[in-house]
């Protein structure tokens, strides 16, 4: 099992750093999964995270400038690791300005994720700074765990509105409820809704659109367009997705599968985070 | 006492204030004909700091006629005046200190722009004499920098780490974080830094060696040295024997002594390669040589060479404790042997030896106060 990885462009550093900081917002342990062409940070979903699971993708060659990656096995060449991902993004912060950064796999007082950057000096010499991130290794016979899940078979499938709008909406309603019902219909409509005894709260979203899914999706093409599906969730799930939010997505959407599961996805041109949160009655 | 500052010198009186805020709870303040000192020391007698404001940092300095004059006060109360900094630069255009013996108060005026004038009484206890002993111009090793330098240095650590470790070759210096025996080593991340000794303005090393003190002092005093723009010196030795983090300037002198690490606990802390000189033997760090087989580590093989930190093996830390304890005995000879300090494993190495500055007043003093003994609430048999 060998990893080594390095990053020279500033750019790539930061945007490497956001994803892992959006992940960091949304767990405090998960899997990376590193295989030749990408990596992996994954949740699956635990009774113990509150059922909740994460499937977050990166195309390695968006990121690094080198990439050297030996599996468990020619057959099975991929790496699975559990990380603290808020080391990792504690580590890269401090590599904010870095002239380059190298992470690799090492054999210390543990398994651990080495990271090494490169910082400017005020002599020829640069400062090094080294974070070794303790990781378990994740044996193969446990990898049936990490493996994409699939699309659910949704009902509906929306646009999302601005995350930042959406945010707000959801901070506020936090303080009057612990439970939150998201329901959409296939015209492009979405409500937020929060019902206590003392009060019902609904905000309404309109001209979302909905995405071309294609006929895969058999069950939402007979469906009566202004028919609601509505799922009733954890409202700190959705906060912390929302909360975590580093990556400026261009497309971010919900499909909603009735009364069972919302699925949330962005979407940016090299990195794409899914996170399932599931319905509580 | 009456003292006044002007300008930008009152904000560096204030983040002197907030700087031994991070020390200790009280403030020892003692006006002496070499100028005003301030001084503070940590509840585990562990840390102390000391400011001295020359008269010539004052627009106006008059030392009290008697010369025996030394009173302490809760520091957040002194911190309570200078609160605001950015409204203190904004707005005071000077502060006066002055000692009102007969109704036992300090009185410390703010004059402000517009006439505006804030006046604080506040009330001290009269004090021991308060004076670690060290002697930073006897240690082989001394590095100073710019306190940018030492600022961006700890940056690289969390805030929650409380200590560091600080090893020194002959051209290069390592910080790494010190994990406690106790703490779970195998989940902490363990965080190393190496910095060329190009990059300070002084690299002076006598005996190549590894410390490892508190980090909370060195932050508090970096909050001054970078308001100041003074470079901040470290003098050192052995483990064991007291590090003090130096600034100095034609008009005041700050030190801040700190305890580090006994060497037994240390060694058994850093025992592979670490304590004694072993840097010369430690590779070139991997960016030097940049040979990528070496970082492909087969996660089989365990036996790598590299500079990074290798894990402390459990050891039994009521063992140090108690090593630190009769250390503690032998060199506070002063103290009443029934009187133990708290348990901690920095040990107070400074008050041992310490008479009253000036002779005459206070042996008396010296026996009942508590200067000596610990701050802790530890029972102490009842006299």
């Amino acid at each position: 099992m060998k990893f080594r990885a390095k990053i020279n462009d500033v750019g790539c550093l930061n945007h490497f750093t956001r994803v892992v900081n959006t992940i960091t917002k949304l767990t405090k342990t998960c899997v990376v999964r590193l295989t030749v062409d990408n990596i992996f940070f994954i949740l699956s979903g635990k009774v113990a995270n509150g059922g909740v699971s994460m499937w977050c993708e990166l195309l390695q060659v968006n990121f690094f400038d080198e990439y050297q990656l030996e599996g468990v096995s020619e057959d099975a060449n991929e790496i699975c690791l559990e990380v603290n991902p808020e080391n990792l993004s504690r580590a890269l912060k401090t590599a904010q300005n870095a002239k380059s950064v190298k992470i690799k796999l090492t054999k210390k007082h543990c398994p651990c994720l080495t990271l090494a950057a490169e910082l400017p000096s005020l002599s020829s010499i640069s400062r090094i700074v080294t974070h070794d991130i303790p990781v378990d290794v994740i044996p193969r016979r446990l990898w049936h765990d990490f493996k994409e899940p699939s699309m659910p078979d949704f009902d509906v499938s929306i646009y999302l509105p601005p995350l930042k709008t959406m945010k707000s909406v959801v901070d506020r309603m936090k303080n009057l409820s612990n439970y939150l019902v998201v329901e959409a219909n296939l015209s492009g409509e979405m409500n937020l809704k929060i019902e206590t005894d003392l009060v019902s709260v609904t905000t309404h979203f309109k001209d979302l659109g909905n995405p071309p899914w294609g006929a895969s999706q058999s069950q939402s093409q007979s469906r009566d367009v202004e028919a609601m599906a509505h799922a009733r969730v954890d409202i700190r799930k959705l906060q912390q997705f929302l909360m975590g939010q580093q990556v400026n997505p261009t497309k971010s959407m919900c499909n909603i599968v009735d009364k069972r599961i919302i699925h949330l996805i962005l979407l940016q041109e090299d990195v794409s985070l899914q996170y399932f949160i599931p319905a509580v009655v | 006492m009456d003292c006044v500052a002007t300008g930008g010198n009152v904000k560096v009186l204030a983040k002197a204030i907030h700087s031994l805020s991070r020390i200790g709870e009280e403030l020892y303040l003692e006006p002496t004909e070499d100028g005003l000192t301030l001084r503070a020391v940590n509840s585990s007698r562990s840390a102390f700091a000391c400011f001295l404001m020359s008269p010539l940092f004052f627009q106006r300095y008059q030392a009290p006629p008697d010369h025996a004059f030394r009173c302490k006060m809760p520091i957040k109360s002194v911190q309570t005046v200078f609160r605001s900094l950015s409204s203190l630069e904004r707005s005071v255009e000077k502060c006066r200190i002055e000692m009102n013996t007969e109704k036992c108060r300090l009185r410390i005026t703010l004059h402000c722009k517009h006439g505006l004038l804030k006046t604080h009484n506040l009330s001290f206890q009269d004090c021991e004499n308060l004076q670690a002993v060290f002697d930073k111009d006897n240690c082989p090793n001394v590095l100073r920098a710019q306190p940018r330098l030492w600022v961006d240095t700890v940056l690289h650590f969390p805030p929650s780490l409380e200590e560091v470790s600080v090893s020194v070759s002959s051209d290069r210096v390592w910080l790494r974080n010190h994990v406690e025996d106790d703490a779970d080593s195998s989940k902490a991340m363990m965080t190393e830094l190496c910095l060329s000794s190009e990059e300070f303005d002084h690299f002076a090393i006598g005996t190549q060696t590894t410390i490892t003190f508190c980090l909370k002092e060195l932050r508090g005093l970096l909050v001054f040295a970078e308001t100041a723009g003074l470079p901040v010196s470290m003098y050192f030795d052995e483990p064991g024997s007291p590090v003090v983090l130096n600034v100095t300037d034609s008009v005041l002198e700050a030190n801040f002594v700190l305890a580090t690490l006994s060497e037994e606990a240390h060694q058994r802390n850093h025992n592979n390669n670490k304590a004694d000189g072993p840097q010369t033997e430690l590779p070139p760090d991997d960016f030097m040589c940049d040979d990528i087989d070496s970082y492909l580590i087969a996660m089989e093989t365990s036996d790598l060479a590299g500079p990074s930190y290798e894990p402390p093996p459990q050891t039994s830390s009521t063992n140090r404790k108690s090593r630190l304890i009769s250390e503690e005995e032998d060199e506070e000879v002063e103290e009443d042997s029934e009187e133990r300090p708290p348990n901690k494993k920095f040990c107070s190495l400074f008050f041992g030896s310490v008479l009253p500055a000036s002779p005459q007043p206070s042996n008396q003093t010296i026996q009942s106060q508590e200067v000596l003994a610990s701050d802790s609430e530890d029972e102490r048999p009842s006299e």
